[in-house]
């Protein structure tokens, strides 16, 4: 399928992105693939490749809010929090923008075709460089530069020490955006460089409504407050009473027992499957049959090791139904 | 004046009976050998003439020629000695009787037999052909014997074998090989093994169904222990299928590791540093069948698959497909059995300690790619089951070990369920064969060439089910179909991912006892499919 014209758009063209300006060196021209670069305040939501569980999960999270509140969201469509962050926006029917650091025609990393299609078709694809320009280690810091000046407010979700995120946070502050960084534990060197932001005074971000703390965002993020919240409800045992304006209680509940029961026992760090069989004295037969159920409605997620986490099920009517993605796409 | 001795070629496990012929001429005193021979059959006029002399005979000082037949049919190897130095003695006028009889045996100078490789196979296949009496060494009588209706005596030496020929000092048969006789069992009891429950259900299940296995976990987790226990559970070779897996150890010459009668399935490890010969069979000079058909009816375990270069892994994908391997070489191809059971054990990646719970994998993108992308493709496409194997702190953990079933029960069932498979497999396949009127590609396959040894059963497991043939094996229940369509859409499954999984689902119904696949069975076999979703 096509992906429509690729538009190149001159400095200060029709078009042209205003903030663009505030950068000391302003790229000389654009070339956008969808739709024209929306207006007004965006939140850009950056972070590591090699992301925890966790961190993904917080990304998507963020993104969908955002994009439900209208809000556009600027990534790089890197791998890991930033395609997470594309992903959430996308599920919620948001506008986004990715910001590349290769040619427009060129899709790196190249596992996210489907992803730099679906965005091409919700939202807009950006970069500085001409169309066939390949991808370089020293064109992504570079490309930092152009996220940071999109956004008004900058999340960064989790980057280790030495994150190519923490660049764009620089960026940012250089030019007076707000950032924004989600703290991590301090024994995980995978939050380490958020951590450090924190400390050298970005604002911790807890949950999405954290945002309002930027003037410009607070009308659109008001209608979230305390409902977008990012850590992962404790899950409730069958037949306890739901706590009334938390929708997610509802699905653990309509759970058959055993299935609660083991829910119950997972939490968004992951655990082996042989803890919970030694824990709850089920059989790895019957575990496994439990376990997939929880996974086909979303409640759980198996990662690397074979380990299970807690993932939080698309919430119907929350947001707009997620998207199928096109596998025919590319 | 001219005489015949009989012996044995072999091509793959195929023997072709080979009539040795000897004709004494007058002339110059010469000795040739003619028929396709290779350099050890030359060699054997030296072997022939001392072992002759120094038993006390008198070699014939005329011109001697000695011929191969059938002359087309590529010969190599040292059996033929004692076939050539019979020849030759009748050819002298000694009173010889080999009527019906066949025998097979490497000369030393000094006119003691030594044993040689593939005499199972050979007295098989001699057996086939009509021989009825067999002379072959003392240390290859044990695996001649096993072969029924066979007369097998065991000549320690030329003239042993002379005197029991001409009848003047006979010699006793061979008993038959002692079906009780078990190798020195190197295998883990599944009961053993502590913790890991998860994979040591994932062990039943594979056993169950002869499925193909493949562990992730990092290095000292335990995987190459539970790879044996897989080969504890599998349940005992048929006499037939013994006897099959007898003829390809004989082959290599690795009969002294398995006691020719065993009934246990075998085990091979082989390094990753093995040769393509060394593993699938073939090299240069003798054709020799490789680990994997060693392995056949039992388990071939490959440890750091990823460490295998990749051509060696492509070159599983025909054995995997078809359980047998054809090896070309220049005169012809040679076809080996290779119905082995797969498993593989890999770390998750390069550093080892992807998903580990404790420790923090340092591994980049790319090389994590990278070294994932090794087990993808042909081989991967065949693994019905992925299980991850963590390391094991489960001293501290259990306490007690309730929880650590013994091997014996998940041995009946592994025994109840392979039993339910073969029957239910069968009858679809046999129904399926009369609705369309045509064989199986995968059963055709296994049809040697040669045709002198009978065509193997195919083994009816649930590992070798595809297509229409799965579907009506699983019969899945309505909420089982329902599971499975909601599972293609969540997960995103591949086609052959769907096949693996409804393939492990019929054996877990199978352990079980259930007819149809239920929900639960299902609802198991995707927890075991290895991909996990975005």
């Amino acid at each position: 399928m096509t992906l429509g014209p690729i538009r190149h758009i001159p400095r200060g063209a029709t078009g042209w992105p205003p903030e663009l300006e505030h950068l000391e060196l302003s790229p000389p021209e654009l070339w956008v693939l969808g739709d024209a670069i929306p207006a007004g305040p965006r939140v850009a939501v950056v972070g590591a490749r090699v992301a925890t569980h966790g961190g993904l999960q917080i990304a998507r999270r963020l993104g969908a809010d955002l994009a439900a509140a209208g809000i556009p969201v600027v990534s790089g469509m890197a791998l890991g929090i930033d395609g997470a962050a594309h992903e959430g926006a996308l599920d919620s029917g948001g506008p986004t923008v990715a910001v590349l650091g290769c040619g427009i025609d060129v899709c790196y990393p190249p596992s996210h075709r489907d992803l730099r299609d679906r965005i091409a078709r919700g939202g807009c694809v950006v970069t500085e460089e001409p169309p066939g320009t390949v991808p370089a280690p020293w064109r992504f810091p570079r490309r930092n530069r152009i996220i940071a000046a999109l956004a008004t407010a900058l999340v960064v979700v989790e980057a280790s020490d030495r994150s190519g995120a923490l660049s764009t946070a620089r960026h940012a502050a250089d030019l007076g955006r707000d950032v924004f960084a989600v703290p991590g534990s301090v024994l995980s060197d995978r939050s380490a460089g958020t951590n450090r932001l924190v400390r050298d005074g970005a604002i911790p971000l807890l949950e999405t409504a954290d945002l309002t703390a930027v003037g410009c965002l607070a009308e659109a993020l008001e209608g979230i407050r305390g409902r977008a919240r990012l850590a992962i409800p404790p899950p409730t045992f069958a037949g306890a009473p739901a706590r009334r304006g938390d929708r997610r209680h509802h699905a653990a509940n309509e759970l058959p027992q055993e299935q609660a029961a083991l829910l119950a026992r997972i939490g968004a760090d992951p655990v082996h499957p042989d803890r919970l069989a030694a824990a709850l004295r089920l059989s790895p037969a019957r575990l496994a049959a439990q376990l997939a159920g929880l996974e086909l409605a979303g409640h759980v997620r198996s990662l690397p090791g074979g380990l299970v986490a807690r993932d939080v099920p698309p919430q119907p009517g929350a947001h707009t139904a997620p998207a199928v993605p096109s596998r025919a796409g590319g | 004046m001219f005489a015949t001795a009989l012996s044995c070629a072999l091509q793959g496990l195929a023997g072709i009976p080979i009539t040795v012929e000897a004709d004494i001429a007058a002339g110059l005193p010469g000795f040739t050998i003619v028929g396709l021979t290779d350099r050890a059959i030359q060699e054997a006029r030296e072997r022939v003439r001392a072992a002759v002399r120094n038993a006390g005979f008198e070699f014939p000082a005329r011109r001697l020629t000695v011929n191969l037949a059938p002359a087309e049919v590529p010969k190599e190897g040292t059996a033929y000695d004692l076939a050539i130095a019979l020849a030759v003695l009748r050819c002298a006028g000694r009173d010889i009787s080999l009527r019906d009889t066949a025998v097979l045996g490497e000369l030393a100078l000094d006119a003691t037999l030594r044993p040689v490789t593939g005499v199972l196979p050979m007295a098989r296949s001699l057996r086939a052909a009509g021989v009825r009496r067999l002379v072959v060494p003392l240390a290859n009588a044990a695996e001649a014997a096993m072969v029924e209706d066979l007369e097998v005596v065991a000549a320690p030496s030329l003239p042993a074998c002379v005197y029991h020929l001409d009848g003047s000092r006979p010699l006793p048969p061979a008993p038959p090989g002692d079906a009780e006789a078990t190798a020195e069992d190197d295998g883990v009891d599944l009961g053993s093994v502590r913790g890991h429950i998860h994979a040591k259900r994932a062990l039943e299940i594979a056993a169950g169904g002869g499925h193909n296995l493949l562990m992730l976990g990092p290095p000292g987790s335990g995987k190459t222990m539970l790879a044996r226990a897989l080969a504890s559970l599998l349940p005992d070779l048929t006499p037939d299928e013994s006897l099959e897996v007898s003829a390809i150890w004989s082959l290599r010459g690795a009969l002294h590791e398995r006691p020719p009668a065993t009934l246990r399935p075998p085990f091979r490890a082989p390094h990753h540093s093995i040769s393509r010969a060394g593993l699938v069979g073939g090299g240069s000079g003798y054709a020799q069948p490789g680990e994997i058909s060693l392995a056949s009816r039992g388990v071939l375990f490959l440890d750091e698959l990823c460490e295998f270069p990749r051509p060696l892994l492509e070159a599983l994908r025909q054995p995997l497909e078809e359980r047998s391997i054809t090896v070309g070489r220049a005169r012809g191809s040679v076809t080996y059995p290779a119905a082995f059971t797969l498993v593989g054990a890999a770390n998750p990646c390069p550093c080892g300690y992807l998903g580990d719970e404790t420790r923090r994998c340092h591994c980049g993108l790319r090389e994590l790619q990278r070294y994932q992308s090794r087990v993808s493709g042909p081989v991967r496409d065949r693994i019905d089951l992925v299980v991850p194997v963590p390391r094991q702190s489960y001293d501290v953990l259990f306490p007690d070990r309730a929880l650590d079933e013994p091997a014996e029960p998940v041995r009946n069932r592994v025994g109840a369920a392979r039993a339910r498979q073969v029957q239910r497999n069968r009858d679809l396949l046999d129904r399926e064969r009369t609705r369309t009127g045509r064989r199986r590609r995968r059963t055709a396959a296994l049809v040697t060439t040669a045709g002198t040894t009978p065509p193997r059963p195919s083994s009816h497991v649930n590992a070798d089910l595809d297509g229409v043939l799965l579907l009506a094996a699983c019969d899945p229940t309505p909420a089982a179909t329902r599971l499975l369509s909601i599972a293609g859409d969540r997960l995103q499954l591949s086609a052959r991912a769907f096949h693996r999984v409804l393939r492990v689902a019929r054996t877990i119904a199978d352990l079980s006892g259930n007819d149809r696949v239920d929900e639960a069975s299902l609802g198991e076999a995707l927890r075991y499919r290895g991909e996990t979703a975005r």
